[in-house]
């Protein structure tokens, strides 16, 4: 069978639609967890009640989180091998190890200790508890830790190399995979991002409580708030310190992705950084004709600064990337119709070094194998028909990263406020206006956070890996028809299991803290 | 060759045919192991779904139901999270594999994939009462197609499946997909073959049989554990008669072996004759079936009353059963995951396994799987220590 554009596409729309709801659960679980564990160490250490029933009503929210988390994130694992084969058998010695990693080092420490500080409240010791909820934490964190490793890994890939008698990329350096610079700093800017997704949680349900004057849950959520405050902050400020480490980063290796992302069609020097533009949120640019994106307001020499940390840094844009371009330290980089060409001349030596090793012909294999060996780092761009494949779809990348930039400036700005009242000591409870904020700013931090993955991940069509494997190449031999019959049985389910989630979740909300038991005397 | 002192102590413990193998076939054999060792535990963890299929004859009431699904609603995560680690190890071990059956056998996996999901959702269900009967569905069908289909897939490890791999097709850029099936069905013609269907069945009733014993061991409820034991007979003789067929039909029937060239040929009585070459698990296979009817008979017989214990031979019994099972299906050149499309397709752990330097670093990280379980074991005898009652269930209501 032809490996269809529709086949690919609905590939790409089903592993979209997972990744985005999965998504929707982790980051909650990475920042209430911190949240909780925190709330459950100030019980630990005061022996107050109080916060024994705060840290079971935070618990109880995570629990309903958690389980979602875990039924998405199966479907993305065994996706790789479902939809994407032959990245799966392409890449699978470097990539599986990640996984497998992540499944034994982390899975279980989630789910053995979620289960204790679920239902072992009473059944194990308090030590053991505490301990048990702050595993629960460390497991979901080291479990974004390997997870983001393989990630960054298909967008950065280091430490392998191509065997051409296995016909797969094997690896070579464990330690360059795993402490891959693009994968501490992906790794940071995610958990850290993740961890303001739970303080705005928190604060939203603690304002929630004092709005409508809920007199049992007022200790909660006075009492919450600044714990949400103080982590959100940091937090945030941490979210953009590592942002744009990996903005740098990203300019680093994938210049293709920084140019969608800044719409950037023409580099150059002293290159100014888009604030915005009037980018067509539908449609591609005509970014080979048009000199830069209409009623453009931009900060001079900004872009230059952030991917080259200098002000008058060259700045590679779409069509410098097409035709080719010099770098400053003058290495050349080739047009992408060359390394089309060298891609398409690595894939024929392969081709004939397999023959010839069929034929038993080592002459012959080792003329083909002197081809492969110069033009094995184009492969990739063999596959590839026209030279305009390799650009991104520009709007997409452009807003959301805008959108992203925007939300987190604004938690910034946000905490800020939150922070500075509580240290003064104001009346934070009487700022109705502050509270509804928090509120809604639930919903626009999920979008802040989805967009930094839309930017991730649309950023670096066609590739699944880089410049190694595109998209078209990836997939598995399945009919367009049978991927999106599971693309729309999978929509349903994972819609049907969030309504339930956020069903389930307000009603807790709505139910509040347990109540305290009865002083002994009488009195507070 | 170098050998890490880890190399050697697999060398020394390992009961391969043929003294001293260099590193990487040791490593396949190793990794072997542990894909067979998760499988095993995964068999054994389906004992979430073999009760889920019964909470309708064990539970007369909704509260007895709430308890049931209460008791295994605290341990399902670790049965997926068996699942997840298989697959991962199966990728980083074997990624020809992961490749060829997840990518080939679509609708086959994509099957399960979805009952274990729809599982999850149905435990959150339960705490939207109105909803109850929708989310009981769900468990009960998870609870059947989730071992049968597992079951299913096992069995295809010595039936053969219809697929193809065709390395070269990565050259060709109009199709350079490697690995597919050789028809539209993708997977769901496994199921028309009659011994796919006898050991998935066999896992069905082993699964609710673990389940039965899991809730009479967990569940501290007079009633509940006298309803338990007079459902065992009825499960353990389908049980038995699906199982001793299907090792009998795998002992007698051709099997699929490697010669040393890589050549895949039928070999008569195969799976037997590995069974030989590898006496050592010939004893464990034994062992492990002894422990599962022990097991299970002195809880038929003994009418006592009080708390069951015999989840732990049952359980114990089942690991190592299948553990030799799959063991017998990847060791001593054969090849685990045949073609019946394409013989010189099959997939051996030789042909099908990452390099070496993956399988190494692995195995090292493979070394924290005995304190994984070590920790497991820890955290739930300190939490089953006190069982479920109804009480507990009364005052856990939300």
């Amino acid at each position: 069978m032809l490996i269809d554009g529709a086949a690919v596409d609905w590939a790409r729309a089903q592993f979209a639609l997972t990744a985005i709801y999965h998504w929707l659960f982790v980051p909650l679980t990475l920042g209430l967890g911190l949240i909780m564990a925190i709330v459950e160490t100030k019980y630990y250490r005061t022996g107050d009640v109080f916060w024994r029933k705060a840290s079971q009503f935070w618990q109880r929210l995570f629990g309903v989180n958690f389980a979602m988390g875990v039924a998405t994130g199966i479907i993305l694992e065994f996706e790789f091998g479902t939809n994407w084969s032959n990245y799966s058998w392409f890449v699978g010695d470097i990539f599986g190890a990640p996984l497998a990693i992540e499944g034994i080092v982390a899975f279980f420490m989630e789910s053995t200790f979620v289960a204790v500080m679920y239902f072992g409240w009473d059944k194990v010791s308090k030590g053991f508890h505490l301990t048990s909820t702050w595993l629960t934490w460390v497991g979901a964190t080291i479990s974004a830790w390997w997870i983001l490793v393989a990630n960054s890994w298909m967008q950065y890939p280091v430490g392998c190399e191509f065997n051409p008698d296995t016909m797969r990329n094997e690896m070579v350096s464990f330690a360059d995979v795993a402490l891959s610079p693009y994968a501490v700093d992906k790794f940071l800017h995610t958990e850290i991002s993740s961890w303001i997704i739970g303080a705005v949680f928190v604060v939203a349900v603690s304002g929630w409580y004092l709005l409508k004057h809920r007199e049992a849950e007022r200790q909660l959520a006075l009492k919450s708030l600044p714990i949400g405050a103080v982590v959100g902050l940091v937090a945030s400020v941490l979210a953009a310190v590592t942002g744009d480490e990996s903005a740098y980063k990203v300019a680093q290796v994938q210049p293709m992705k920084l140019a969608a992302m800044e719409a950037l069609y023409n580099g150059g020097n002293d290159v100014s950084l888009t604030g915005v533009a009037l980018v067509n949120p539908f449609a591609q640019p005509d970014y080979e004709t048009e000199e830069e994106a209409p009623l453009r307001i931009a900060i001079p020499n900004g872009l230059s600064l952030l991917a080259t940390r200098s002000l008058h840094g060259y700045v590679p844009g779409v069509n410098d990337i097409i035709k080719g371009y010099t770098r400053e330290d003058g290495t050349v980089e080739p047009s992408v119709a060359e390394k089309m060409e060298r891609g398409r001349t690595a894939i024929a030596a392969l081709a004939s070094y397999r023959q010839a090793r069929a034929d038993g012909d080592s002459l012959e294999a080792a003329i083909a194998l002197e081809a492969l060996r110069p033009n094995m780092q184009y492969f990739g761009y063999g596959f590839l028909k026209d030279e305009h494949e390799v650009v991104p779809f520009i709007p997409v990348n452009f807003w959301a990263f805008r959108t992203m930039v925007g939300i987190g400036s604004l938690l910034v700005l946000y905490f800020a406020v939150l922070c500075f009242l509580l240290w003064r000591r104001k009346d934070v409870a009487g700022q109705r206006w502050l509270l509804w904020a928090a509120i809604a700013l639930v919903p626009l931090t999920y979008i802040c956070s989805e967009c930094g993955w839309v930017v991730a991940e649309l950023g670096r069509q066609p590739w699944t890996i880089q410049d190694m494997l595109p998209v078209s190449a990836s997939v598995s031999d399945i009919s367009a028809g049978a991927v999106a019959t599971t693309f729309f049985l999978f929509l349903v389910l994972f819609t049907a299991m969030l309504i339930v989630e956020l069903n389930i979740m307000f009603k807790q909300i709505r139910r509040g803290v347990d109540p305290l038991p009865a002083p002994p005397q009488g009195g507070e | 060759m170098t050998y890490s002192p880890l190399l050697s102590l697999l060398q020394t413990t390992l009961p391969l045919e043929g003294g001293r193998v260099g590193a990487l076939p040791l490593l396949q054999h190793y990794w072997w192991l542990i894909i067979s060792v998760l499988g095993a535990l995964l068999v054994f963890m389906m004992f979430v779904q073999g009760a889920n299929t019964l909470i309708f004859r064990v539970g007369r009431t909704e509260e007895e139901r709430r308890m049931l699904i209460n008791s295994t609603g605290r341990k399902w995560e670790l049965t997926f999270t068996t699942l997840v680690t298989f697959g991962g190890a199966a990728f980083a071990a074997f990624p020809l594999f992961y490749s060829t059956s997840f990518g080939s056998a679509y609708w086959l996996w994509m099957a399960i994939l979805v009952t274990f999901v729809i599982q999850a959702v149905s435990y959150e269900f339960q705490k939207k009462q109105e909803l109850a009967r929708v989310f009981q569905f769900g468990l009960q069908l998870n609870g059947l197609l989730g071992p049968l289909l597992i079951g299913g897939a096992v069995a295809t490890f010595f039936e053969g499946s219809n697929f193809v791999v065709a390395k070269s097709n990565l050259t060709g850029v109009g199709n350079p997909v490697i690995s597919s099936w050789a028809n539209a069905s993708h997977g769901l013609d496994a199921l028309l073959n009659p011994w796919v269907l006898v050991l998935g069945f066999a896992v069905v009733f082993l699964t609710r049989i673990l389940g039965l014993l899991y809730y009479m061991n967990n569940i501290d409820d007079e009633p509940i554990r006298q309803r338990c034991r007079s459902l065992l007979l009825g499960q353990t003789v389908p049980f038995l008669i699906l199982f001793v067929a299907y090792v009998a039909h795998v002992l007698l029937k051709e099997g699929y072996a490697v010669d040393a060239q890589g050549i895949i040929v039928l070999e008569p009585m195969k799976y037997f004759n590995n069974l030989l070459a590898l006496w050592p698990l010939a004893i464990v296979l034994v062992l492990g079936v002894v422990l599962v009817l022990y097991g299970i008979i002195k809880e038929i017989v003994n009418r006592r009353s009080g708390n069951s214990t015999s989840i732990w031979p049952v359980g114990i019994g089942t690991v190592l059963t299948v553990l030799v099972l799959l063991l017998l299906a990847g060791w001593n050149n054969t090849a685990f995951y045949p073609s019946t499309a394409d013989l010189q397709s099959s997939l051996t752990i030789v042909n099908a396994s990452s390099s070496e330097f993956t399988l190494r670093t692995m195995a090292y990280v493979s070394l924290l799987i005995p304190f994984v379980l070590a920790y497991i074991a820890y955290a739930w005898w300190q939490m089953d220590r006190k069982k479920i009652d109804r009480e507990e269930i009364e005052g856990n209501d939300e």
